[in-house]
């Protein structure tokens, strides 16, 4: 096994860092969007629904034309709200970030929704009869019993984001120590010569945090099923 | 408590429309299931919202066309007919739910006497999950009543426990809302349960009113299309051994009984069915019990005569046909031998 540089290391932590905090970006948004989709009725809810899955189905590097697109100097986004305000994303981490927010949101917010579809309509019904509104509800009885599909949700966002490749590498581009991410640096090795073992290693490491996420994710199910 | 519906919500198979304006305490809506009792329940408490129409409490308006006030708002307890606790929360928590969302100058529901009324005191830190299915009604009981509601809405509450329990649950319906005097609408398809729980009852069948009237009333009315005839519910005191059997007293006459207490029954059912009328004594028969009673009214129900009979001071409801009547010349104030053989009572759980 050859021995990590700096370089390596910086992606495997940014790696982290980005699917991370794309997840808990996400989170509450995908909360929101599975509420809204599970408990409300209103007109274009089935363009919303299309809208948080087209990522699903999209080809990531569509995904992140359309971000490059959109955020770019002289995209909509990038020139009447990020310019103003002095922010530039594109080709920092933070558009990887977004690149990792938008691809994973489907996956989170459907299993969210299923957990709340689970969830027995006459807790709801009960809980508005004993004097709790909706958004009180929605914290102190949907939350809780939706939370292991959170969890679930969660897990699984961090992980496809932890693979995220094609969105990224156009609206992060592929900057060694500032937006390479595991992925793209197993692209640069492999498509160099020679770096054959190293891809082979970020490879190995890609599968150990795999295996570590979802034990995590086994772990806190369980964890919450001995609760019950 | 004054509570005036009128509303109109269309569902399938049929439309819901009702009016009524109610002011007692103790109400009960009768009817079938799917005859639009459950849609009721909804739309006082806010859970669904009628087509048209007017929903008033004590005054205040729920609905009306401009107006639809939130099921949190209204102070309308509900109890369903399953429990429906919070799993992620203990009992004391569940218990607790809406007594901590109340308004404080609402708070007229003292939480320990709640728990020694509902006999909740060794469950209190449980898990809801493994309790039994009477423990969890109680439970949800005790929540709804705590939430200090201003109208208390049961619907069929006991239609998912086993006899036993029901009675059980019934008394501790009762005592809650008598010691907590909480006015009630009591949602039931039993006639038996209508008579234990409400003074006022609203007969409704495929979406509409039938009529309203009192829960005894309505009894004796069904007299003759229920299959199982009028239920005479006797009250009674302590039993004694006697020959084989035992001896209950109802009221100031001894009931022979072959059924034995096994639990803190004093109550027994009979059906107007099993009670036979003689003109004269007769001289020996296998029926163990024979009262002579006094014949109070009568009444007609579909092709059968109700007898109302006074048995020294009690009061019994026996069933014959016409022909009957005519023979045993069965006239107000006339004097009857009345036959009941043993097994024919039922002793349910006061």
């Amino acid at each position: 096994m050859p021995e990590f540089t700096a370089a390596e290391y910086s992606a495997i932590l940014l790696s982290l860092k980005v699917s991370l905090v794309a997840t808990l970006l996400s989170l509450p948004f995908g909360f929101a969007a599975a509420y809204v989709m599970t408990y409300r009725q209103f007109r274009g809810k089935v363009a919303l629904d299309v809208l948080v899955n087209l990522p699903l189905t999209l080809p990531p590097v569509v995904i992140g034309y359309v971000l490059l697109i959109l955020l770019g100097q002289h995209g909509f986004i990038g020139l009447h709200i990020l310019q103003p305000l002095g922010i530039k994303l594109i080709f920092t981490w933070k558009a990887a970030v977004i690149a990792t927010a938008v691809v994973g949101f489907p996956l989170l917010v459907r299993s969210i929704r299923i957990g709340m579809e689970s969830v027995d309509h006459g807790l709801i019904q009960a809980a508005r009869t004993l004097g709790a509104g909706w958004f009180d509800t929605m914290l102190t009885v949907i939350l809780p019993l939706s939370l292991r599909s959170v969890i679930a949700g969660s897990a699984l966002m961090f992980a496809r984001g932890l693979g995220e490749f094609g969105a990224t590498i156009i609206v992060a581009g592929n900057i060694p120590g500032v937006t390479q991410t595991i992925p793209l640096a197993i692209y640069d090795y492999a498509s160099s010569p020679g770096g054959d073992s190293m891809a082979m290693a970020l490879c190995v490491v890609s599968v150990i945090i795999s295996v570590a996420v979802l034990l995590f994710h086994e772990y806190l199910s369980h964890r919450m099923i001995r609760k019950d | 408590m004054e509570l005036r519906v009128t509303v109109n919500k269309a569902f399938s198979p049929f439309n819901l429309t009702v009016d009524f304006t109610v002011s007692q305490a103790r109400i009960g809506i009768f009817g079938p299931s799917g005859s639009g009792k459950s849609t009721l329940v909804s739309l006082i408490a806010g859970l669904e919202q009628p087509d048209e129409g007017i929903i008033q409490l004590n005054g205040e308006t729920l609905f009306d066309r401009s107006i639809n006030v939130p099921p949190e708002q209204r102070r309308i307890g509900i109890i369903f007919q399953h429990p429906h606790l919070f799993p992620h929360l203990n009992v004391r928590n569940n218990l607790l739910y809406g007594y901590k969302r109340s308004a404080l100058e609402n708070r007229r529901i003292d939480f320990d006497c709640l728990i020694e009324v509902l006999q909740l005191g060794p469950l209190l830190e449980r898990g809801v999950n493994n309790l039994s299915g009477g423990e969890k009604q109680r439970v949800a009981i005790g929540r709804a009543v705590l939430s200090n509601p201003r109208l208390l809405l049961m619907d069929e509450p006991l239609s998912a426990l086993d006899d036993t329990l029901r009675f059980q649950i019934i008394s501790h319906l009762k005592s809650v809302c008598e010691t907590f005097d909480i006015p009630f609408l009591f949602i039931s398809h039993s006639l038996l349960e209508m008579r234990l729980m409400a003074d006022q009852v609203i007969s409704v069948a495929a979406g509409r009113i039938l009529g309203s009237s009192t829960a005894e009333e309505l009894a004796r009315q069904r007299l003759g299309a229920s299959p199982v005839g009028y239920i005479n519910l006797l009250k009674l005191g302590l039993p004694t051994p006697a020959a084989g059997m035992f001896a209950y007293p109802w009221g100031s006459s001894r009931l022979l009984m072959s059924a034995g207490p096994s639990r803190d029954e004093s109550m027994a059912e009979l059906s107007s069915k099993d009670i036979m009328l003689f003109k004269k004594h007769p001289e020996a028969i296998s029926a163990r019990n024979l009262l002579l009673c006094t014949v109070r009214s009568l009444f007609s129900s579909g092709r059968k005569i109700g007898v109302e009979l006074d048995c020294s001071g009690n009061t019994l409801i026996a069933e014959v046909v016409q022909d009957a009547v005519d023979e045993l010349e069965i006239t107000p104030g006339s004097s009857i031998y009345v036959a009941i053989k043993a097994s024919a009572f039922r002793l349910l759980p006061g």
